[in-house]
């Protein structure tokens, strides 16, 4: 029973043992047969159109607007540039782009932590436990998740309203961390991952129900939670609708909203502008800094997950 | 042997899982999910149905409200619009997803594999109005990496570009730009769960890559792909932040009313009509359940319960 507990989850967890077999194979026949070049060729195309445009955006932000007219489109502008940006961007609404940063992520993290709180214990006892209810609530949790949520911020917009909370911070943090579809994440990994014989053994050695959560299925649950707070993080990062309906101070706005309004002072695009004007290299700037954290936590969630499969799958 | 294998696995766990089971913790761990759910999911339902059906002065109104929505100009071409941006977006998703995902899983090397999982997941973190911002500049001609290419196709200007017969292929483009990688990153998953003994049999039985995707990989990730093509019209559905933030930056030229949440915010926002608002809600809720329905039943994505 113990290889079928270590088993279990490397077989669903993506491990890269599942893989290295085909590898061993495709390299004895690569010595036989000419590689069709098409499946590379794809792959590549792809690079460049998921690539390319970030590449481009890293570098428009070191350049001048003449430059981003004038100037070979992958060229580096120079740092003395990238300062002026800087100091143009910064001094937008005095600092206004660091204060929608400082909202994003307070926001953000806020809500990742409830998020978590919440959605991984009901998971896990959607997936391991029996209660009076329990069906109902995987559908429920299944339709809210399926069910378009920006069609609920008006409506949500009028219940905030009735009860007066409209421009707390809470009034987007408690609907970002409502999260169903990070409790299904849950509930799959344990339905799948988490074998009941496991749990059953804990309780036979005389775990409460909450000591065998915390004992067993939590420290299993490390690829899941970092799962879930990734694309919950991710999601609450990069929500517009919810807070450009809920918050109607420009002081408040996370930065994605205030994107939308650099956007509207950039001549380029919204000719009608004074003496206000943003210069478009300054709202790519804008724009690199709003994405800037949730690439940092991607890369650190990668190898988070990485290493998770890793542990799984050198077990067995 | 094992696709079978896993559900019965999933089977034998289900049915052992009702007997010796007897813990009613359950409810404990599920409390503060539950009154997430109540005051962020079931009272704005409750919310958006109930306005839907009365009038400004808070009386039943049958469905007059429905009619004032449907009446409006606007709203037949938000209807089309997003009709064919769904269109548009969906097949890309499934084709191409599906595509690179397997091309991805016959990669020798893993660290290639890997490598390129990442690359394309990047704009993922672009997701909203950043992934808009950069697109804005992309369909510039005159700033465009690309300029080359919208030239070779006949256009000059930004507003040549955002001529409106493209929009629903510009939103399809800036939707598989931010969304396709995290895709591609679950169905990579899921054909990692593809036991190897299945495609080792395969291989010795003669298939081909091609025979392999086919007659096996496909099928087995058909839960997954269902799955995929409702989160991604659920969310389709929902568009609002490209249509608006295009609007912006074409002062109005492109984009305006193009959604019919941009239509419901209008509504609500400048009609101060939240119960014509509310219609339009509901309507796109009752899209969103009827399609997740027919895919839960049709596709028997739910066997697990």
């Amino acid at each position: 029973m113990p290889t079928d507990t270590h088993t279990a989850p490397s077989h669903a967890a993506p491990s890269p043992a599942g893989t290295r077999p085909p590898a061993g194979q495709r390299t004895r026949r690569r010595g036989r047969v000419p590689r069709n070049p098409l499946p590379a060729l794809v792959l590549g195309l792809f690079v460049l159109f998921f690539v390319l445009p970030v590449l481009w955006l890293l570098l428009a932000a070191t350049k001048t607007d003449d430059q981003l007219v004038n100037a070979n489109p992958l060229s580096f502008g120079s740092f003395h540039a990238l300062r002026a940006n800087w100091d143009a961007l910064t001094s937008y609404q005095g600092d206004a782009i660091l204060l929608w940063l400082r909202n994003s992520a307070l926001y953000s993290f806020l809500a990742l932590v409830i998020t978590l709180a919440v959605a991984v214990p009901a998971g896990y006892a959607l997936a391991m436990t029996e209660f009076r209810g329990r069906r109902t609530l995987l559908i429920a949790t299944l339709v809210v998740m399926l069910m378009p949520n920006a069609t609920l911020v008006v409506p949500l917009f009028l219940e905030i309203n009735a009860v007066h909370l409209i421009g707390s911070m809470w009034s987007i943090i408690l609907p970002y961390a409502f999260y169903p579809f990070g409790v299904y994440l849950t509930y799959i990994y344990f339905t799948t991952a988490l074998p009941r014989e496991l749990m059953e053994a804990a309780r036979l050695d005389g775990c409460s129900e909450f000591g065998a959560f915390r004992r067993v299925a939590l420290p299993l649950a490390a690829p899941v939670v970092a799962l879930v707070g990734f694309f919950s993080f991710v999601a609450n990062w990069t929500n517009y609708y919810l807070p450009y309906v809920l918050l109607p101070e420009s002081g408040q706005f996370p930065v994605q909203v205030g994107l939308g309004t650099l956007l509207d002072d950039v001549p380029q695009f919204n000719p009608t502008v004074g003496s206000l004007a943003v210069q478009r290299p300054e709202l790519a700037l804008a724009t690199l800094l709003a994405i800037t954290p949730v690439l940092i936590v991607f890369l650190f969630s990668q190898r988070f997950l990485v290493a998770g499969m890793l542990a799984g799958a050198t077990k067995s | 042997m094992s696709g079978a294998a896993t559900s019965d696995q999933a089977r034998a766990a289900r049915s052992t899982r009702r007997a010796p089971w007897p813990g009613r913790a359950g409810h404990g761990f599920v409390a503060a999910y539950l009154v997430l759910l109540i005051a962020f999911g079931v009272v704005p339902t409750g919310y958006a149905i109930y306005f839907a059906f009365t009038n400004a002065d808070g009386r039943l109104s049958g469905l007059s409200n429905f009619a004032t929505a449907a009446r409006d100009f606007r709203y037949l071409p938000a209807v089309g619009h997003v009709a064919l941006y769904l269109l548009f977006w969906l097949a890309a998703l499934v084709v191409f997803v599906v595509a690179l995902a397997l091309l991805l899983h016959r990669l020798a090397g893993q660290g290639i594999s890997r490598a390129l999982r990442f690359l394309y997941y990047i704009p993922g973190a672009l997701a909203g109005a950043a992934s808009v911002m950069v697109w804005l500049f992309l369909l510039d001609p005159s700033v465009s990496p690309a300029g080359f290419l919208l030239r070779a196709l006949g256009f000059d200007t930004f507003g040549q570009v955002i001529a409106p017969g493209h929009l629903p292929v510009l939103f399809t483009l800036i939707a598989f730009w931010t969304g396709a990688g995290g895709w591609i990153v679950v169905m990579y998953g899921a054909l990692n769960n593809i036991p190897h003994d299945l495609i080792e049999a395969a291989r010795i039985d003669g298939a081909g890559a091609w025979q392999t995707a086919r007659r096996i990989q496909i099928p087995l990730l058909r839960k997954w792909i269902v799955y995929m093509v409702i989160l991604a019209f659920a969310g389709g559905t929902q568009l609002f932040v490209e249509p608006q933030l295009l609007s912006q930056a074409s002062v109005g030229v492109a984009g305006r009313d193009y959604s019919l949440n941009q239509l419901s915010y209008d509504f609500a926002f400048q009609n101060n009509d939240v119960n014509s608002a509310a219609a339009i809600s509901v309507e796109l809720l009752l899209i969103g359940l009827i399609v997740a329905a027919l895919f839960v039943a049709r596709s028997g994505f739910f066997d697990a319960d």
